[in-house]
């Protein structure tokens, strides 16, 4: 058995380590790329959100290097991705892929359903061993993510452009190849590389990410975002992080104490009251979050006809509105350019700027 | 003064307008109902709703915008689930917040959740607080449940023995019996908003009787042949029309007297492009009938469905001529 998974950011760090761990085969797939991507949508449904697209390019590519079996995440709905394993898998039958597939979800009608296929997967380890490979994915995870909080910090100020970056990649392949029992130490390296970065010291305008998990999580979906508004003066947060997003759809939310979604949810009222599957109720409340933390500007991403979050687009003018808080969203596809989608980062990142500088005059 | 509840003819309308209209006339309410879907109406939802909303949802707003000053209360409930363990569609359980946020000048608004999600739900509790927003009689507004509970039973029973919705929703309306029928049965399959808003695909179903074909739809097909249909799906699938869609549509496949099958979906709808693509897998897997999938939207014009609509009843046509011969 070869088990392969999706791309989404480094979601593969995590879960290549907990596989590992319990001694099974992993064929990571080549990260996305435009090959990915164009494989993905030439068999996909035309309407299917980007993630889907990208996941299926991802397995065609991973069979090539030799797996055939399938880990996904699930879901009960109302939105596509409880549903993406079913339709992936049914392409890939069709296109004659020899695929077996495991889908890790909440279970539909005992919990004995799901436990069946963690053993599927990990055969005759002893259930203490897979819950210790799931907490050493997990702090992977975390790892993975204060690394990126650095690279958030450090980018606006970095001394030379592309040194964070440089800085980053080294950072997460040493967490990448830390073996269990190691970890702690990989991480105190990766950071410390990270706090050597050379920095000047300049005010920094700061945008809050928000929007649909998937393009918020992988560079290659979002055109690196994050990246691009780096290098124009911005400091960056997201409203979501890989580590959160591992422990809600992965582990069912075994690990307790993670800060959880319940702050945004709280905060979305009044403008969507209710959750609309997806993170769109999410979007609302870390809009209202970042408004609150004093942030200049907000950015929603979404695929292409993601649903849950076309709501929340809906809704945001009228927030923006009433706080005045510059909200812009982009929506990303096969299509999206890189030159009009670069314009659309400064032209946006110039107004907060401007509106920055009027404040200041005032005060 | 009787109040007025103001209904727009979007949506789930053409599923639940029996219950809805019985339940608030029983409470003394007067219905208003918006008109059909045309060209203002549509010009209204394309200004008030973002570009990436589908045509129904861009067209309900514009039903909304209509009824706003022709009623006291617009109706737009929550539709968070109307089966347990299922649910519409994400814009459905954002549309109240959605209408909130963006017409202008709304009277009052009703938009309550209907939410069977739980198998222990109850739609009694969910309407008594519905009828208590403008009925203090509670013995009212119990009698008005069970009128319209008897209502929707009696429209269902119609749909199912072969009546299109749009046509039993009129309870004097009868079918001129099996005498009118036609040799030729094709089955339209998608969202009821999308197949009978006339305005929204330009006149299919019109076009197609008119081509002296009879006309079945995903609402014909009973609820236990839909759900035998998709019992063989790996997982059970979560959107309630997405379901039906799908049972639906490999009944029709398997059916002997059905000779062709339309696919109609919304422009980017997210349901659709994962149940559309089961569906034409299927069709393409068993492959003995002609399959036409038309996507609509706001800039669908009449000569491109006119032109794949005859492409595909010529389809049909050749099928049976080569089953006579
Ligand atoms: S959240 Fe959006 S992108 Fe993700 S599966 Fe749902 S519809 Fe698709
Ligand atoms: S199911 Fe499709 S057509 Fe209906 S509201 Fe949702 S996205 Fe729009």
């Amino acid at each position: 058995m070869k088990v392969t998974f999706p791309h989404m950011g480094n979601l593969w760090i995590c879960l290549d380590a907990m596989l590992k761990y319990l001694g099974i085969e992993t064929v990571v797939p080549p990260p996305s790329s435009k090959k990915t991507l164009d494989l993905g949508s030439k068999h996909s449904p035309e309407f299917a959100c980007m993630p889907l697209k990208l996941n299926l390019g991802n397995f065609m590519e991973a069979s090539e290097m030799g797996a055939d079996t399938i880990i996904m995440a699930g879901g009960c709905g109302p939105c596509r991705f409880g549903y993406y394993a079913q339709v992936e898998h049914v392409i890939l039958e069709d296109l004659g892929y020899n695929y077996r597939l495991v889908v890790m979800e909440p279970p539909e009608k005992h919990i004995s359903q799901l436990l069946s296929r963690i053993r599927y997967i990990t055969g005759n380890k002893p259930w203490i061993e897979v819950i210790r490979g799931i907490k050493y994915g997990y702090s992977k995870a975390r790892a993975v993510d204060m690394l990126e909080m650095a690279a958030m910090r450090k980018r606006p100020l970095e001394r030379r452009p592309g040194q964070t970056d440089t800085a980053l990649n080294e950072a997460l392949s040493i967490i990448a190849g830390a073996v269990y029992g190691k970890l702690d130490e990989a991480y105190a390296r990766a950071s410390e590389i990270m706090e050597q970065i050379p920095v000047d010291r300049k005010p920094v305008l700061k945008i809050g990410l928000v929007g649909e998990i998937y393009t918020l999580l992988e560079p290659f979906s979002n055109l690196d975002l994050e990246k691009k508004l780096g290098r124009l003066g911005v400091e960056v947060d997201r409203s979501i992080y890989l580590s959160e997003w591992v422990n809600d759809h992965l582990f069912m939310g075994l690990v307790r104490g993670v800060r959880s979604s319940s702050l945004y949810t709280r905060l979305s009222a009044p403008y969507l009251r209710h959750f609309v599957g997806g993170h769109g109720q999410e979007t609302l409340g870390a809009a209202a979050y970042y408004n609150n933390k004093g942030y200049d500007g907000i950015i929603q991403i979404l695929p292409f006809t993601c649903m849950p979050e076309i709501v929340a687009q809906s809704v945001l003018p009228q927030f923006s509105r009433d706080t005045g808080m510059p909200v812009m969203t982009l929506i990303v596809d096969e299509q999206t350019g890189e030159s009009g989608y670069m314009t659309r980062l400064e032209a946006f990142v110039d107004l907060l700027a401007e509106k920055g500088a009027r404040k200041e005059e005032l005060a | 003064m009787t109040v007025k509840i103001g209904i727009p003819r979007a949506l789930l309308f053409h599923n639940f307008i029996p219950y809805w209209k019985t339940f608030f006339e029983g409470i003394g309410a007067e219905v208003v109902i918006s008109g059909l879907t045309n060209k203002a109406i549509l010009q209204d939802g394309l200004r008030l709703s973002v570009d990436e909303a589908c045509l129904p949802v861009k067209v309900a707003f514009g039903h909304v915008e209509h009824l706003k000053n022709k009623a006291d209360y617009i109706f737009i409930p929550r539709l968070v689930s109307v089966f347990p363990r299922e649910y519409i569609c994400p814009k459905f359980l954002g549309f109240p917040d959605m209408v909130r946020q963006n017409v202008q000048g709304l009277p009052g608004v009703i938009d309550n959740n209907i939410n069977m999600y739980r198998r222990e739900s109850d739609l009694y509790r969910q309407f008594f607080e519905i009828g208590s927003l403008i009925c203090g009689n509670p013995f009212k507004i119990a009698l008005a449940i069970k009128k319209a509970g008897d209502a929707i039973k009696r429209f269902t029973a119609r749909v199912e023995s072969g009546l299109r919705p749009d046509r039993a929703i009129d309870s004097s309306y009868s079918e001129d019996g099996p005498a009118g029928r036609k040799d030729t049965t094709v089955a339209v399959i998608g969202h009821p908003y999308n197949i009978y808003d006339s305005f929204i695909n330009i006149g299919l179903l019109k076009r197609l009787e008119d081509a002296g074909i009879n006309v079945l739809t995903t609402d014909n097909v009973p609820e236990k042949e839909v759900n035998d249909h998709v019992a063989h799906l790996n997982k059970k699938l979560f959107w309630t029309l997405g379901r039906r869609m799908v049972g639906a549509a490999y009944h029709f496949l398997e059916s002997p007297g059905i000779s062709g099958i339309i696919h109609v979906a919304s422009f980017a709808c997210g349901p659709d492009s994962m149940t559309g693509e089961l569906i034409e897998r299927k069709a393409r897997r068993i492959g003995s009938k002609p399959y036409l999938n038309l996507t609509l939207d706001e800039h669908t014009g009449e000569a491109g469905i006119v032109t794949r609509v005859e492409a595909f009843l010529d389809m049909v046509g050749t099928k049976e001529q080569a089953a006579r011969c």
